[in-house]
């Protein structure tokens, strides 16, 4: 312990690093608290009174809608993935939906069955091998990694709903979806306050985890057999296993969804 | 007493004593799949039959459980991993005593997650172990109604009790490894007592709040 000390006070600025994957964690903090307080003033109460005020089938509707529209983005990340059989679902999912459903507010597909997945373009690197880097707590768009912020104009461009004109209809588009967005993990967030001693520290490992686990699709790694051994190790080196936890309460994206 | 009557009689009171203290034993054999499916099922079927936990009584949730569900964890296990190197580092009373904040936090977010069933469906997925594994991931899904499933996955190890769970994973993160960095940052902070001290006190907080009604 003395040593330790010791070699803590030789090196100027020493703190205990929480997490080797975030090196960036002074900066984290800062848009961390940032982000928190937007979503105490402004997001979070507009989407309790949102999930409170509207009917069901109205939130359903809205959150369907644009759901559907990141299907076409999904399907095409599943087939640069070489997940063929899953690209051709998402496709099916938007061609059934944006006909049958009503330009996608009824979810017919996945009624018929048809599962739907959340790819985008930052777990399209990463099946390709790419490591996701350190963790970065994006303005207003929540939890991110230096892979995944990079792949981020990807998606920007990739989302239909950028397109639309007049730009009010647009630009209330975005606020309805990220208030949807945020209503829909209203109850996972508050209780994640109740679990979390530290939000930051929970949401960011919760997160790593998580996204991690989303690369692979419930692996944690991209060896599907890896022996067992593995993943019991609590030693520290390279957390190989970043999944993200709880739906982040995070701020909302205000363009992309990123879970 | 003549001491034939004594000798007889003694051995009785030891038949008897040995088999009611051996009966309460949970089912030692069963496999861990099996466990929790059976679990899992119990819970989810009360918590949809019962009126109150619906309304969102804290304590009869917490009674749920404590009855159905704490008996099947291995929370010392699930502390002590959580606590990584410190927790040699601990004396056995802070260790007790961590072990009991620890688990009482999670019986209140768990009961919290339970309040919030409605007409979710749980699905199994095949277990991936050799008959002669004694630690095993048991991977499962919740159905919801809105959104993708919600990955929920177990870590179990079998002890001389039968199989016990020692982690959680939902939604791809595990349980222990998220609290991980909080346990070390707190530690580092203020010891394991510091550590100790947050615990109870946000289980205090707990106590006293009570759950949300939903919508």
């Amino acid at each position: 312990m003395t040593l330790a000390a010791a070699a803590c006070a030789l090196s100027a600025g020493c703190a205990t690093p929480s997490n080797p994957q975030d090196p960036l964690e002074k900066f984290n903090r800062a848009t961390f608290a940032f982000n928190d307080t937007v979503d105490r003033v402004a997001l979070k109460p507009a989407a309790t009174a949102y999930k409170k005020v509207l009917p069901g089938f109205v939130q359903t509707g809205v959150s369907n809608f644009f759901g559907n529209l990141s299907d076409a983005w999904s399907s095409a990340n599943n087939l640069m993935q070489g997940k063929g059989a899953d690209g051709a679902t998402d496709f099916m999912r938007f061609a059934m939906n944006s006909t049958l459903g009503i330009a996608g507010i009824l979810d017919i597909a996945s009624e018929a069955g048809l599962q739907k997945h959340n790819e985008d373009f930052g777990q399209t690197l990463g099946v390709w091998g790419v490591p996701s880097g350190p963790y970065l707590m994006l303005p207003l768009l929540g939890p991110s990694t230096i892979r995944d912020t990079a792949a981020l104009p990807a998606d920007l461009w990739a989302d239909p709903w950028a397109y639309t004109t007049p730009v009010h209809v647009r630009n209330i588009g975005i606020g309805v979806r990220a208030v949807d967005q945020r209503a829909s993990v209203l109850d996972a967030s508050n209780l994640m306050e109740e679990a979390a001693l530290d939000r930051y520290e929970f949401i960011r490992d919760g997160y790593l985890q998580r996204r991690q686990s989303r690369v692979f699709d419930g692996e944690s790694g991209p060896d599907k057999d890896a022996p067992k051994g593995e993943s019991k190790d609590e030693a520290k080196p390279a957390p190989a296993s970043n999944t993200q936890v709880v739906p982040e309460p995070a701020t909302p994206a205000t363009e992309t969804q990123r879970k | 007493m003549k001491p034939i009557a004594q000798l007889i009689a003694t051995a009785a009171t030891l038949v008897f004593a040995t088999s009611v203290i051996a009966a309460p034993a949970p089912a030692s054999n069963e496999a861990p799949d099996v466990l929790v499916k059976r679990i899992s099922a119990d819970v989810i079927d009360t918590v949809k039959a019962d009126k109150d936990i619906q309304a969102g009584n804290r304590n009869r949730i917490m009674d749920l459980v404590n009855s159905k569900i704490l008996p099947y964890v291995d929370a010392e296990k699930m502390t002590a991993q959580a606590a990584g190197r410190f927790w040699r580092q601990a004396t056995p009373e802070q260790q007790k005593r961590l072990t009991e904040e620890f688990r009482t936090l999670l019986v209140y977010t768990y009961s919290g997650a339970l309040s919030q069933i409605k007409n979710e469906t749980v699905e199994f997925k095949p277990m991936r172990s050799e008959p002669a594994d004694t630690d095993v991931e048991v991977r499962s899904q919740v159905n919801v109604t809105r959104g993708e499933p919600i990955t929920l996955n177990y870590r179990l190890a079998k002890a001389n009790g039968g199989w016990k769970i020692y982690d959680i994973n939902v939604l791809g993160a595990w349980l222990v490894e998220t609290y991980k960095g909080t346990f070390a940052a707190e530690i580092n902070k203020s010891g394991v007592d510091g550590l100790i001290a947050k615990l109870a006190d946000r289980n205090r907080q707990l106590a006293s709040k009570p759950l949300k009604a939903p919508k």
